[in-house]
């Protein structure tokens, strides 16, 4: 569903990727894991436009998307959840959700997937019409997901939903992205330094390191691999 | 009473317009001095919503308001002076109708030059953030200031000296009439679906963009309408006093326009065109003390970032006014 091939970034004169090639099969969950500044949040910016690449491409369901401009790439049904949350702090619960279905048109889909975002975490619809910024940021982060989804996408782009979030809170958000993957069949990737989470929920893995993928397998494999126990599992 | 309801932003503008005109047929009981004034107040109600669309709900910061506002002044002025004699013989002669149809002709053309200025400047600019935009539209005002300074004395604009004897069209319904539309305008924006693209570029650019908001233009969008408004002022402004020149549309200018947004509350309509009455009352009342202006302006600034940094009227009432629309 995306293909990623010999992808490159600079930031000026650094390059921070040096040509990273990933395939994302529809309906899985893929996992990019790897230390800070391995060049994981760029490889999802660079997929959706957020940054220009310096060369490679990128395809979604056989088209090329590279350097894409990002609204471009959100109505193909790529969406990217960017770092950090990153809600609208100034607009209520609703109105964020709401902005997630920016792109569309239909009035009772948005009903609809309103509601849906809202038994998925119930915690949001208690929050229903406070401002986003005083949310939690565990909260926060289920709403980012949730206002993603609103957008319909086929293929989801997670970067470090774990980030600075309770434990408690944490399992919840893995818990709904592992639902949402079975119950709508959407295509997952995701970044994370949380590896071992990561890695328990994911079906195929891909470790980066200086900008470059080094080791690739099954999501299982991974776990078993000695070299990734004791880089990023903490063995 | 429901259809009244569902209607009621378009209510209140046909309101607006029909006050406007009633009182406008009224206005020769008015002292002259307070007509003045309500019109100045009224011009600034126009220049300070539309800067409020940048600044106040697409949360850029744009210094070179008063710069459209010049463009505005001069061009509608040079069509009425230049052009408005033969646009009156070709509707025979002067009458309240050929009046006006010259004054709508001036103040469109002074819109549309602002416009497109607003837009030229926008395109290149506005993949710019905070400061460097704020640097780039001072530059802007700056430029406009100059230009008109060095035309040649002789020619249409009057270089330093300015232009003079400007029919004085501006009444009280044209004034208020304008200001009505802008309101509406400004605020049937952004409380629409596709206006709440405004606020979420104001809360992060990022999120916006991967949303599918088309940030860029939004931002376009916001300076070309808040230019071609303040365009509209500049053309009542011209209007009203019957000459302008250079100095009027300088940095200053701006920041008096900036002023009344941030007092009034960034993003708040109602709070801005409260400010703007307020501060334009106020601006005649310190007219003894011309030289302590600023500083009282700027004493309230600095109260108004401590005590209600969030503007004159409380976030909540936006919030409200906006679920329910």
């Amino acid at each position: 569903m995306l293909e990623v091939n010999q992808l490159e970034v600079s930031y000026g004169t650094i390059k921070a990727l040096h040509g990273v090639s990933l395939k994302v099969p529809e309906k899985s969950i893929v996992t990019l894991i790897g230390a800070n500044g391995a060049g994981k949040s760029t490889t999802l910016r660079a997929i959706s436009g957020l940054i220009r690449a310096g060369g490679g491409q990128v395809k979604y369901d056989g088209k090329e998307i590279t350097n894409q401009s990002p609204h471009a790439v959100v109505s193909k049904g790529l969406c990217h959840v960017p770092e950090g949350r990153m809600v609208f702090a100034n607009l209520t619960v609703e109105e964020n959700l709401r902005m997630g279905a920016y792109l569309r048109r239909d009035k009772a889909g948005i009903k609809e997937d309103v509601d849906y975002a809202f038994t998925m975490f119930p915690r949001l619809k208690e929050r229903i019409s406070q401002l986003a910024g005083t949310l939690s940021g565990g909260e926060q982060q289920m709403l980012a997901i949730a206002r993603a989804l609103m957008s319909k996408p086929k293929c989801l782009m997670l970067d470090e939903p774990s980030l600075g979030i309770a434990p408690m809170l944490v399992r919840a958000i893995f818990d709904q992205i592992v639902k949402i993957n079975k119950e709508r069949g959407l295509t997952i990737l995701l970044v994370e330094q949380n590896a071992n989470l990561a890695l328990a929920i994911s079906h195929y893995g891909y470790v980066l390191e200086t900008g470059k993928v080094i080791l690739e397998d099954s999501a299982a494999a991974l776990r078993q691999n000695p070299q990734v126990r004791e880089a990023y599992l903490g063995d | 009473m429901q259809l009244l309801l569902k209607y009621r932003t378009q209510a209140f503008l046909l309101l607006a317009l029909l006050v406007s005109f009633v009182v406008s047929q009224a206005s020769d009981n008015i002292d002259g001095y307070v007509l003045q004034i309500m019109l100045v107040a009224g011009i600034n109600i126009i220049l300070a919503v539309s800067l409020n669309l940048v600044n106040g709900h697409t949360g850029q910061f744009s210094l070179g308001h008063a710069g459209f506002m010049g463009v505005g002044a001069y061009m509608s002025a040079a069509v009425s002076v230049e052009m408005g004699p033969s646009i009156l013989g070709l509707l025979g002669g002067p009458s309240t109708l050929s009046h006006g149809v010259t004054f709508v002709i001036a103040l469109l053309v002074g819109g549309l030059c602002a416009a497109v200025c607003g837009w030229m400047v926008g395109v290149p600019s506005l993949r710019l953030r905070g400061d460097y935009l704020a640097i780039v539209t001072l530059g802007f005002n700056e430029i406009i200031r100059v230009v008109f300074q060095n035309t040649s004395s002789s020619g249409p604009f009057g270089g330093a000296l300015g232009m003079r004897g400007i029919p004085d069209y501006s009444t009280f319904f044209w004034v208020f009439g304008i200001a009505a539309i802008c309101i509406y305008v400004v605020a049937s924006m952004v409380n629409s679906t596709y206006g709440r693209g405004f606020l979420a570029v104001r809360d992060d650019e990022v999120a916006s963009e991967s949303m599918g908001v088309n940030t860029v233009r939004y931002k376009v969008v916001a300076f070309v309408l808040g230019a071609f408004f303040a365009g509209l002022a500049g053309g009542l402004y011209a209007h009203l006093f019957g000459a302008i020149d250079p100095k009027g549309f300088g940095f200053l200018k701006s920041v008096d326009i900036i002023i009344m947004v941030i007092l009034g509350g960034m993003g708040s309509t109602l709070g801005v065109v409260v400010a703007a009455i307020g501060l334009t009352t106020l601006n005649e009342q310190l007219r003894d003390a011309e030289k302590f202006r600023m500083i009282v302006f700027s004493i309230l600034l600095i109260v108004m970032m401590i005590v209600r940094p969030q503007g004159l009227l409380p976030v909540t009432f936006e919030k409200k006014r906006r679920k329910s629309a």
